[in-house]
């Protein structure tokens, strides 16, 4: 399947995410990520839900695997499970739990939690993929302003552009929920090797534009800046 | 003959060159030998400078491609450093690679604790369906790499200074019968490298002499089948490692379990690998003076 085949947008994942939350109020970890997602899953990605493991698809990791409901609610949207699956989210004997499991739950490709850990697996990913000549396929990894306090995660940012991965993206869910000050992000990453811009995390058309284009000897960063929970 | 180092290299090389969906993993260690892999290959063969853990993630996220990562550096920042990302991102995720270290307990005897690595194996046995292996000669190390580099499995191989006199025709999971004393008074479990040392220690003591260079998964079979009432391992790694899996084999039947290992404290200064394993009560005689009041009673 194409991108962009998927109908998705932002209330349609509200609303499935209500089938796995019920009257309970929706996370910031996971709503952050609903504008990003829905702009990923609906327009970038190239995957198939009738064959997660195909082997050309698109690679997407959420490190940040904590607060998944609104992740599982788009794949359950692309149709790679059951939107009635949603209902039993983190109670025993349904696959969808507190952090996502690549075993249990197709469509995830990185079983993920502790924080980073995605990053890293990304760039073997990406060099797995060119070493097969499967040098069109892009990975995406999803991390969280505060999980980039990890050091692992700074071992892979410097070590991404050192091997000139142009076919890797750092998608940054900016929720300002780290201690310690991030920002300047396009200094900070750009002084490392990236190709790094800050958007508007809830403007699509802005976040469209910014995951599209990659440039051809560098990763890509792309920070979504989605607010804080208070302003949201 | 060369050290299991030297052997593990050459024989990670010829695979790399032979099998497309291998790859190398490094983290600017052994890079000398491995020139000719980055010349032939080098989409397959990433060194990733001085970052462990995203070392052992890179490997994963070969390993998720179906490709089959050799990830090489020294022990205790292949082990220790990294050890949860090898407790997740392979042992959790079922990914396959072989981690082959350099430097074992206290190869590294000029440089102090730092690295100094004792502590390896026991550290890996607590991660579920990681596979251990502890060859005994550089040859060993050839059998054992080649025996599970594609086996689907994270697979740790331990290499050392310490070779033994000979090789023997290993297998993973497979204990070897050295000798069947006549009335043993022991079984003495004899674990990679420490066969010869055993060997010589044992010398004119009727015990029954077993080798072992697989900790997981092992042999209980043998172990229960060959194993009179008191069994001694002799360890290279941390004294008392292998006790649990002793324990386990021989559950149903009374069983006395002593160690001989490296013991559970820093060892400080510095000398030859000798020096330091003499030190750490790992030499001829300090594992004979421990034997002998065992095997006499």
């Amino acid at each position: 399947m194409l991108a962009g085949l998927v109908a998705l947008s932002r209330d349609r994942v509200l609303a499935l995410m209500s089938l796995a939350h019920g009257d309970e109020k929706h996370d910031w970890s996971s709503v952050s990520t609903v504008d990003p997602l829905v702009v990923l899953y609906g327009r970038i990605l190239r995957f198939d839900p009738t064959n997660p493991r195909w082997e050309e698809r698109d690679r997407f990791i959420l490190s940040k695997g904590h607060g998944p409901s609104a992740f599982f609610s788009v794949l359950a949207a692309c149709g790679f499970f059951p939107e009635d699956t949603l209902r039993g989210y983190m109670t025993k004997g349904n696959p969808l739990g507190g952090h996502p499991d690549r075993d249990l739950v197709p469509g995830v490709e990185a079983s993920t939690g502790s924080l980073g850990h995605g990053l890293p697996v990304a760039i073997g990913v990406a060099l797995a993929l060119r070493a097969k000549g499967l040098i069109s396929q892009r990975v995406v990894c999803l991390t969280g302003d505060a999980e980039l306090n990890e050091g692992s995660s700074w071992e892979a940012i410097l070590l991404a552009p050192h091997l000139r991965l142009s076919t890797l993206t750092l998608l940054v869910i900016d929720n300002h929920t780290s201690s310690i000050e991030m920002a300047p992000w396009e200094g900070k990453l750009g002084s490392f090797g990236w190709d790094a811009r800050v958007v508007d995390g809830h403007d699509h058309e802005a976040m469209y534009e910014a995951l599209s284009r990659h440039a051809p000897d560098r990763p890509t960063a792309v920070v979504a800046d989605v607010g804080r929970e208070d302003e949201a | 003959m060369p050290t299991m180092r030297e052997q593990a290299c050459a024989t990670a090389s010829e695979l790399f060159r032979n099998e497309e969906r291998v790859v190398l993993v490094l983290g600017e260690i052994s890079l000398g030998y491995f020139e000719d892999a980055f010349r032939l290959a080098p989409e397959r063969a990433v060194n990733v400078g001085i970052m462990e853990q995203c070392m052992i993630g890179v490997a994963a996220g070969f390993a998720m491609e179906g490709l089959l990562p050799i990830v090489h550096t020294i022990t205790p920042f292949l082990v220790e450093r990294p050890l949860e990302q090898l407790k997740l991102d392979f042992g959790y995720q079922r990914l396959g690679g072989t981690f082959i270290s350099v430097g074992v307990s206290y190869d590294y005897s000029i440089e102090g604790p730092t690295h100094h690595s004792p502590g390896d194996v026991a550290v890996l046995s607590t991660i579920p369906g990681f596979e251990i292996l502890v060859p005994g000669t550089a040859a060993e190390t050839d059998r054992l790499i080649r025996a599970t580099y594609s086996n689907g499995r994270p697979t740790y191989v331990r290499t050392s200074i310490r070779q033994n006199g000979q090789s023997l025709e290993v297998e993973p999971g497979r204990i070897e019968v050295i000798r069947r004393g006549n009335r043993p008074a022991a079984t003495v479990l004899a674990v990679g490298p420490m066969l010869t040392p055993v060997l010589e220690a044992s010398a004119g003591l009727d015990v029954s002499i077993l080798y072992a260079t697989s900790v997981f998964p092992f042999d209980g079979e043998t172990l229960l089948r060959e194993a009179g009432d008191l069994v001694i391992a002799v360890e290279p790694f941390q004294e008392g490692t292998l006790a649990p899996r002793i324990a386990e084999a021989l559950a149903d039947r009374p069983t006395r379990i002593r160690s001989i290992g490296a013991p559970r404290r820093y060892l400080i200064g510095y000398g030859t690998p000798d020096e330091l394993n003499a030190a750490a009560g790992l030499d001829v005689a300090d594992i004979r003076r421990r034997l002998e009041p065992w095997v006499s009673v």
